[in-house]
């Protein structure tokens, strides 16, 4: 495992600019992930490294290397896609035995055995290694894909939206599964998503990509707690955070802000000024209201049980709110 | 407007049943979802209400009125699909007219209605665009509006909003049930999405296979499941089940757990052989007082909480606890639950035990 570092790097696609002189240092060990919605460069990163495209300038760097000349297969990465291709002739075992099969590896009999049978445990698909690869359900052919990522030691593993077309209770195990197989593993992952939930979960560091450009680079809690921008705030949680115009509360904002971010958790209930509640949303484990306030929309979260109705006023006040400058940049 | 009530429907394909044998009241003006995994009979349901599809068995009645042997055309219903279909050929405001003509009405007034039914959607701006260029929200809106200018009895919905990014989905689910309390059109819901049905319906129907595993409003569904199915399916993550085996005699105020007595509502029934005890994530708390343990196996950061997975003698749960507390992998916990939520089922059959908290709520549905 290694450092991998991204430096200045710019790739365009006809008029577009996918990569618009971005840096980024994935550190030895780490789990990053990035962040951002269709469009953003995510996946023309993950190329960039794995030499499946290469950028215009800018430098790929592994292990203090620079590894433009490379093809992919001199890179030593692993790859996962959204759309797992397996070997549909082969079985689980051979799908699995296949990457270490690659002549520049030289992987012995009984260490393949031993690393197949490893990683079909870790990934509780130990009872189909024999059964064809078509035979198995999306998740357990999307496990394989990840399994045969798993069994080489490369220098990073590249997973583009690997847990996306699977239902959402195989989603939420593999992703303690695949947290679990990095942190005990100690090697270094880049991930891709629009998953906001993936994303706080999983990752050490996220990387918040908007058109092109790597915005916050930091842990979740940071990033959640600390935004640097409108854009890096409406990335995570879940309702959205409310941006307002910065006058619409009666307390002290600094003189450049141009607009107030709350999130449910800095909108303190029952004090401050009267606002309108529009809509009462019982989402089970807790309540959304939908408030109006002097014209504006405003979401917050309460108690699951609360007694509140629509049509009836209670009063906000912010805590700790973030301000933004007319750019859409933190402030104060 | 109306209310429609179907009585003991049933659908047979073939050897397969679709639908067994569904009774449930839709009352006038409500935002109704029939909610449950691919497969359950939810289409096949809201097919044989539209008229779509002619049931094996049983009544379907719009407004007291027995609708059984009517055409989808006769029901004055309407119809929005997934892939909102629109004329390709045609622009927005004249996909909108199109129905309002072919039921003869005059130009200057299907004109007038169109215009009106755009101000409320928010599309006055593109009458004049081909439908070939929209967004896929705009498109969306544009077939909500073709079956809005009709003022149908009621808007019969399936999965319309599945086509849709997340992001977006939750933006129009929004804009949906807002246009619903501003036009209180009875409207069915089709939807494969706990979230989605919890937070836009008034009532919910769970089906699992067919059947209709319980029917009410979705806060009363989720505090108290009917079945281990709906007590897994609503909710994410899902209710935990701690595994038992024991027996609780009516009227006890506890379960014993692996010599662990863990307090319960008021048991009504009572229960012997393999059962589970429910605990909803939200009502574990950790306390140092207890000596009901768990080993944490995961943290999951998700800002204003996190999920924390503890593997106990009885199974692995998850908790949700607020994400101030540091919590670190493999500390052993003790555990305390709220009583006052808690639900005991029995695994023979995945019914939930009759409590005094949920009685009432399983006695409606």
């Amino acid at each position: 495992m290694a450092d991998v570092v991204l430096q200045n790097i710019t790739k365009t696609y006809g008029d577009t600019a996918a990569l618009d002189n971005v840096s980024l240092t994935v550190p030895d060990g780490s789990f990053v992930v990035l962040l951002g919605p269709t469009g953003a460069g995510k996946t023309t990163m993950l190329r960039m490294i794995s030499g499946l495209d290469n950028p215009e300038s800018g430098d790929v760097l592994i292990d203090g290397n620079s590894v433009l000349g490379d093809p992919p297969a001199q890179r030593n990465v692993a790859m996962v896609f959204q759309q797992y291709s397996l070997y549909p002739h082969l079985t689980v075992r051979q799908n699995l035995e296949f990457p270490l099969k690659s002549p520049l590896l030289n992987t012995s009999r009984s260490e393949m055995e031993e690393k197949v049978r490893n990683v079909s445990e870790i990934l509780q698909i130990t009872h189909k290694l024999d059964n064809k690869a078509t035979t198995l359900s999306g998740g357990e052919m999307q496990r394989v894909s990840i399994g045969r990522a798993l069994v080489r030691t490369p220098n990073i593993y590249l997973m583009d939206e690997p847990l996306s077309s699977l239902d959402a209770k195989l989603r939420a195990d593999l992703r303690i599964e695949l947290k679990r197989i990095q942190t005990n593993s100690g090697q270094t992952l880049l991930y891709v998503t629009h998953d906001q939930i993936e994303a706080m979960t999983m990752a050490t560091h996220v990387g918040v990509l908007d058109n092109g450009k790597l915005v916050q680079f930091g842990s979740p809690r940071q990033i959640y707690e600390n935004p640097i921008s409108i854009y890096s705030a409406s990335r995570l949680g879940q309702p959205r955070i409310n941006i307002l115009p910065a006058g619409l509360f009666k307390i002290n904002a600094p003189q450049n802000a141009e607009t107030i971010g709350l999130r449910p958790e800095q909108i303190l209930q029952g004090k401050g000024e009267n606002c309108s509640v529009k809509r009462v949303e019982r989402l089970g484990d807790q309540t959304r209201l939908h408030l109006s306030f002097k014209d504006h929309d405003i979401i917050t979260v309460t108690d699951a049980h609360t007694p509140l109705q629509s049509g009836e006023t209670i009063k906000i006040q912010p805590v700790k709110p973030f301000f933004f400058d007319k750019t859409g940049m933190r402030v104060g | 407007m109306a209310q429609i009530k179907i009585k003991n429907v049933r659908k047979d394909f073939g050897t397969f049943t679709a639908v067994q044998s569904s009774t449930f009241t839709i009352e006038d003006g409500e935002f109704f979802m029939l909610l449950g995994p691919s497969g359950c009979g939810k289409t096949t349901t809201l097919r044989m209400m539209a008229g779509l599809e002619l049931p094996t068995s049983g009544e379907v009645f719009i407004d007291g009125e027995e609708v059984g042997m009517k055409r989808a055309s006769e029901r004055d219903i309407a119809f929005v699909f997934q892939m909102f279909a629109l004329y390709p050929h045609m622009n927005v405001g004249k996909n909108m007219s199109y129905p309002l003509l072919s039921q003869g009405m005059s130009r200057a007034k299907a004109r007038e209605k169109v215009v009106e039914v755009a101000r409320i959607l928010g599309i006055e701006d593109i009458l004049n665009k081909s439908v070939g260029g929209l967004s896929g929200g705009d498109r969306q809106r544009v077939a909500l509006g073709r079956a809005i200018v009709r003022e149908p009895k009621a808007f019969f919905m399936d999965e319309p909003l599945g086509a849709l990014d997340a992001e977006f989905r939750e933006h129009m689910a929004e804009e949906l049930r807002a246009l619903h309390d501003r036009m209180g059109a009875t409207t069915v819901y089709v939807t494969h999405d706990q979230l989605e049905a919890m937070q836009m319906g008034d009532k919910i129907v769970v089906m699992n296979h067919g059947v209709v595993e319980q029917f009410g409003k979705p806060q009363d569904i989720y505090d108290w499941p009917a079945t281990k199915f709906v007590a897994e399916f609503i909710g994410s993550p899902a209710m935990n089940f701690l595994d038992f085996d024991g027996t609780i005699e009516p009227g006890a105020n506890s379960v014993n757990i692996d010599g662990h007595l863990v307090a319960i509502p008021k048991n009504l029934q009572g229960g012997r052989g393999a059962m589970s005890l429910g605990i909803r994530p939200e009502h574990i708390r950790f306390s140092d007082g207890s000596d009901y343990k768990g080993e944490v196996l995961a943290v999951e950061y998700l800002g204003t909480t996190q999920i924390i997975t503890l593997k106990t003698p009885n199974g692995t749960i998850k908790a949700r606890i607020g994400s101030e507390q540091p919590v670190s992998n493999g500390a052993l916990i003790g555990l305390e639950f709220d009583t006052r939520t808690l639900t005991v089922f029995d695994n023979g059959n995945g019914l939930a035990l009759r409590s005094e908290a949920n009685v009432e709520v399983l006695d409606n549905g």
